[in-house]
């Protein structure tokens, strides 16, 4: 008897069709899983928030109402007040935007730079790529908190965007150094040399074929990098460094603890920034894990693996893998007669 | 025909921390179109620099290349008209194509590129090609490379690989990282493609027994030096120098028997 | 106290180039890879160069008006200092900058950074040099704890994956993305104020001096504990993330089902294959937290009024103490380098394959 097999095409499904949108959204891939849907969908909120701050706060962030100071919670003032009367709930509100825009710009600059910086270092050779690689390496060791306080301290009201602009100079250099990276591996890929070879410009081989390969350490590069902004930025002006003109939930907590609201228990006025600091924070690493996964398999699958065997009375770490029964064919047994 | 002559190349590439390597010491050949060379050797002989020297990927410490009589320009027109003339097919189907693009993308490229014809007719041309190399445009032509199997990306390989409408083309181990119940397709493609376009075909193997099967003649490369040449039926059945010959006896013969074999006579009766 | 940083598939170490199909192996004589500390030397002294310059613009380039009042503000300085403070900051003088630079360089190397003017006129070094030790005492415990539990918590949940111990690792990366300096606040709230454990704030109690005394480091230890436990808590997540992604990558490795198949006993294969090798990126990740940390110490230290250098910079800083403010970032910086070495060297002396490009 013999055994016959039969090769059959592998059955895919449709091919995807060359629509925009389609496209579009297979670009996106890296953003449709659970974690990076919750976490854009909290900063979308946030977002919102910062941009129809005027409608949604009840009062204005500044206005002062000395019958109503330190009050708690209530239901004229949803947060509560300050040491002047002044609301909460406002103060978180419009505080919103300074965040996001510093958090933002911030972030694109910054990008921008460890983009250029990053791939071009990547792609050349010799000493071009490594003296750019030494720069970034300057700007990553050099400490940036400091550095940050000493400029901030040179001005006497500096405005949203300096200080945007010297978040994103100093927050740059990781982001570059790990383009730098990637760009030197792929840059050694087959389908790179095809390309070289057929003649492709070198701005067509770094825009159309190498940075969609890079996109997804790019998004991941920025997300970090408006984290770090927002905290840096709050950090900065927790500490004064930042002149209190500007509200952002920072300042908020500058002026809170100053007036002794730690002190006085005073918590309506000092939780809700913080919380809110953490909640966008922690919508950035949602989304940055998102990422992490679609970038690595192997953190997606290695859980579910896990607890898939786990049910079948399996430990994934066993050496041995107990085999239940083994079936042998008819014809096999005839054969070895 | 064209002509390509392989002069002396020398190719020493410097590694940081462990000194000097010569890939490539004083090789010489020649391509024509309308013939096959085998170019056999083990990893690390140097057929894959040659692949990188021929593609202006890399160039060489010392030597020539000359097409038609006239060296190789290093930038400018000239070099781009050398690079239409002669493309490569990689070894890694995984690898050659960016994970990214479609394959109408890849296929185009090239079209594009060279101005090989106009643009209303780039579309239909590149149908044409894949249906040259026997895939279904329609299933194939708005795919990802990871949607096709490995012979698949290959034969998008190959297409590509002749869109520019080269005389000459290198394919290096075209067929080793596929499924050994594919190859033969994939060789006996390059083999019809070769006879109907009058390409002269660089093969580059380490496999002696495909390489004596499609090759006019045949290079054998140990550690960057040429050790033997001839005749594919003259390398492979007599050789003469003693590295061919072990090659060869290396490879498995499946006409001898058994039972001559030490070692296995003690096994299933 | 840092952003969870994007936990990327790693990139082998510059040092490991080789751009060639070897076909024979480099077997390494040496154990001291000199080649790799050698590049890693240069590139550190072209950062020391690097901060120095720095930090010589940095007070050349504040409003003309304020450094120049600097002096006028104070007659007490004796001349020796008048000159330092010249040749430091830039003010007062005609000499070209390039003159300036060379006389800044020669005062650099006598490790002469000015006297401070907050601090009655003490020269810098000597305010710097008393407190850097409380600095370096607590951030360095801090850290080096939360990398411990950190890196063998993470070490642990990658083996264990699927399990309940994996919701540490948000719960980590959730106390990671809270602001430090609110944790710190939240900290003293809960703990200094409400139960009053801990006191509120201070390395030492008031009206007490440093000495070598039990009841002196008890006072230390009970001030410090609220701080370092802040730290660790905050920073924990990072680590403990980043293990655990590296163990998961390592795990999936075909030389640990090698060791497995070959019957070694589970925790050998956890901690002498995966962890070890899962460890690398760890160190490497560590060395470049390290400016991360330092920023980090500034908003712990003004939190809790704790008196180390980071303190010192806020409050010459508000003081427009230029010749401290200068001398302390010069310090921060020359700290993280240094840092940085010993993270470079350990890791050059743990990975095998910077060794073998030595032959």
């Amino acid at each position: 008897m013999t055994t016959t097999a039969t090769i059959r095409m592998a059955r895919t499904e449709d091919p995807t069709p060359n629509t925009f949108w389609a496209r579009l959204g297979s670009a996106f891939a890296m953003f449709r899983n659970a974690k990076s849907i919750t976490g854009l969908a909290i900063l979308g909120f946030f977002v919102l928030i910062a941009i129809f701050a005027d409608v949604l706060a009840p009062f204005s962030p500044t206005q002062v109402d000395n019958t109503a100071r330190f009050q708690p919670p209530s239901a004229e003032h949803w947060l509560g007040t300050t040491h002047i009367g002044e609301d909460v709930l406002s103060q978180v509100i419009f505080g919103t935007r300074g965040v996001i825009v510093v958090g933002f710009l911030a972030a694109i600059l910054a990008t921008v730079i460890a983009i250029v910086v990053g791939v071009v270092s990547g792609y050349v050779r010799g000493w071009k790529s490594e003296g750019l690689s030494a720069l970034t390496n300057v700007f990553l060791v050099i400490p940036g908190l400091p550095l940050i306080i000493i400029v901030a301290s040179m001005f006497e009201e500096p405005p949203l965007v300096l200080i945007a602009a010297v978040l994103g100079i100093t927050g740059w250099a990781w982001g570059a150094r790990v383009l730098r990276a990637q760009t030197m591996s792929l840059r050694n890929r087959d389908f790179i040399q095809a390309a070289r070879a057929n003649g492709e410009p070198l701005r067509r081989i770094i825009t159309v074929e190498m940075l969609p390969n890079l996109m997804a350490l790019i998004a991941a590069s920025f997300v970090g990098t408006v984290t770090a902004a927002i905290l840096g930025l709050t950090t900065l002006s927790y500490i004064g460094v930042i002149p209190v003109n500007t509200y952002n939930w920072g300042t908020i907590l500058n002026w809170a603890s100053a007036q002794g609201a730690f002190r006085q228990n005073q918590w309506w006025w000092y939780l809700p920034p913080g919380l809110c600091i953490a909640a966008i924070g922690v919508a950035l690493s949602l989304i940055n894990f998102g990422i992490d996964e679609y970038v690595n398999p192997r953190l997606r699958s290695a859980g579910e693996r896990a607890r898939a065997m786990k049910k079948k009375g399996l430990n994934v770490n066993d050496a041995v893998t107990v085999v239940r029964s083994v079936e042998v064919p008819a014809t096999r047994r005839e054969a070895r007669e | 025909m064209t002509t390509l002559e392989f002069d002396s190349v020398t190719k020493v590439y410097h590694v940081r921390g462990a000194g000097q390597m010569k890939a490539l010491d004083d090789v010489s050949f020649t391509l024509s179109s309308g013939q096959t060379i085998g170019l056999v050797g083990q990893s690390g002989s140097g057929k894959s620099t040659i692949a990188k020297i021929l593609t202006q990927l890399e160039t060489p410490t010392s030597g020539e290349i000359r097409l038609d009589g006239t060296p190789i320009p290093r930038r400018g027109k000239g070099l781009r008209d050398y690079r239409q003339q002669l493309r490569m097919v990689f070894q890694d189907p995984f690898a050659s194509l960016n994970p990214y693009h479609s394959i109408r993308h890849h296929v185009e490229r090239p079209l594009r590129l060279d101005n090989v014809v106009p643009k209303k007719e780039v579309e239909d041309e590149v149908r044409r090609l894949l249906d040259r190399v026997r895939l279904d445009p329609d299933s194939v032509i708005d795919r990802r490379p990871h949607e096709l199997s490995g012979g698949q990306r290959q034969r998008v390989a190959i297409a590509r690989a002749l869109a520019s409408r080269p005389r000459l083309l290198v394919a290096d181990e075209p067929v080793s990282m596929l499924d050994v119940s594919i190859r033969m397709g994939v060789l006996n493609l390059l083999a019809d493609l070769q006879r109907e376009e009058g390409l002269g075909v660089l093969y580059i193997t380490h496999d002696l027994a495909t390489a004596r099967h499609f090759s006019d003649e045949i290079l054998v490369l140990n550690q960057g030096k040429v050790v033997e040449s001839g005749t594919a039926d003259d390398v492979i059945l007599r050789p003469q120098n003693p590295y061919t010959q072990e090659l060869r006896a290396a490879s498995p013969d499946p006409e001898s028997h058994f039972a001559s074999a030490p070692g296995l006579s003690g096994g299933a009766r | 106290m840092t952003a969870v940083e994007p936990q990327l598939p790693v990139e082998t170490p510059d040092a490991l180039e080789v751009g060639t199909t070897a076909t024979t192996a480099v077997k390494g004589r040496s154990r001291i890879p000199w080649r790799f500390l050698g590049s890693r030397a240069l590139f550190y002294l072209f950062t020391l160069w690097a901060a120095i310059t720095i930090n010589f613009f940095l007070p050349r380039l504040m409003k003309g008006d304020a450094v120049d009042q600097y002096l006028a503000r104070n007659r007490n300085v004796t001349p020796e200092a008048a000159d330092a403070l010249r040749a430091l900051l830039g003010i007062d003088t005609d000499k070209s900058i390039w003159q300036q630079y060379i006389d800044y360089w020669g005062l650099m190397l006598r490790g002469d950074l000015g006297v401070s003017l907050l601090h009655g006129l003490r020269p810098v070094g000597e305010v710097i040099s008393g407190a850097l030790p409380w600095t370096v005492g607590l951030v360095g415990f801090a850290t080096i704890i939360s990398f411990l539990i950190g890196t063998i918590g993470g070490a642990v949940i990658g083996w264990r994956r699927g399990s309940r111990s994996e919701v540490m690792i948000p719960i980590t990366t959730f106390l990671s993305t809270i602001p430090y300096f609110w944790l710190g606040l939240l900290a003293i709230a809960l703990f200094s104020v409400n139960l009053k454990w801990f006191p509120i704030g201070k390395a030492y109690g008031v009206g007490y001096s440093p000495e070598f005394t039990p009841e002196f480091i008890g006072q230390v230890i009970h001030h410090g504990t609220l701080p370092a436990v802040t730290i660790i808590i905050a920073s924990l997540g990072g680590w403990m993330l980043g293990m655990r992604n590296m163990m998961l990558t390592v795990l999936d490795e075909d030389y640990i089902t090698v060791a497995q198949a070959k019957g070694m006993p589970n925790s050998r294969v956890l901690w002498r294959y995966a962890a070890r090798n899962a460890v690398l990126p760890q160190i490497q990740s560590f060395a470049l937290s390290i400016g991360f940390i330092v920023g980090g110490t500034i908003v712990m230290e003004m939190v809790f009024s704790y008196p180390g250098v980071g303190k010192l910079l806020l409050d010459a800083t508000n003081g427009k103490d230029y010749a401290l403010m200068q001398g302390v970032f010069l310090v921060i910086t020359l700290s993280v380098l240094v840092a940085n070495i010993l993270a470079d060297i350990a890791y050059a002396f743990l990975d095998p394959r910077t060794r073998q490009t030595e032959a």
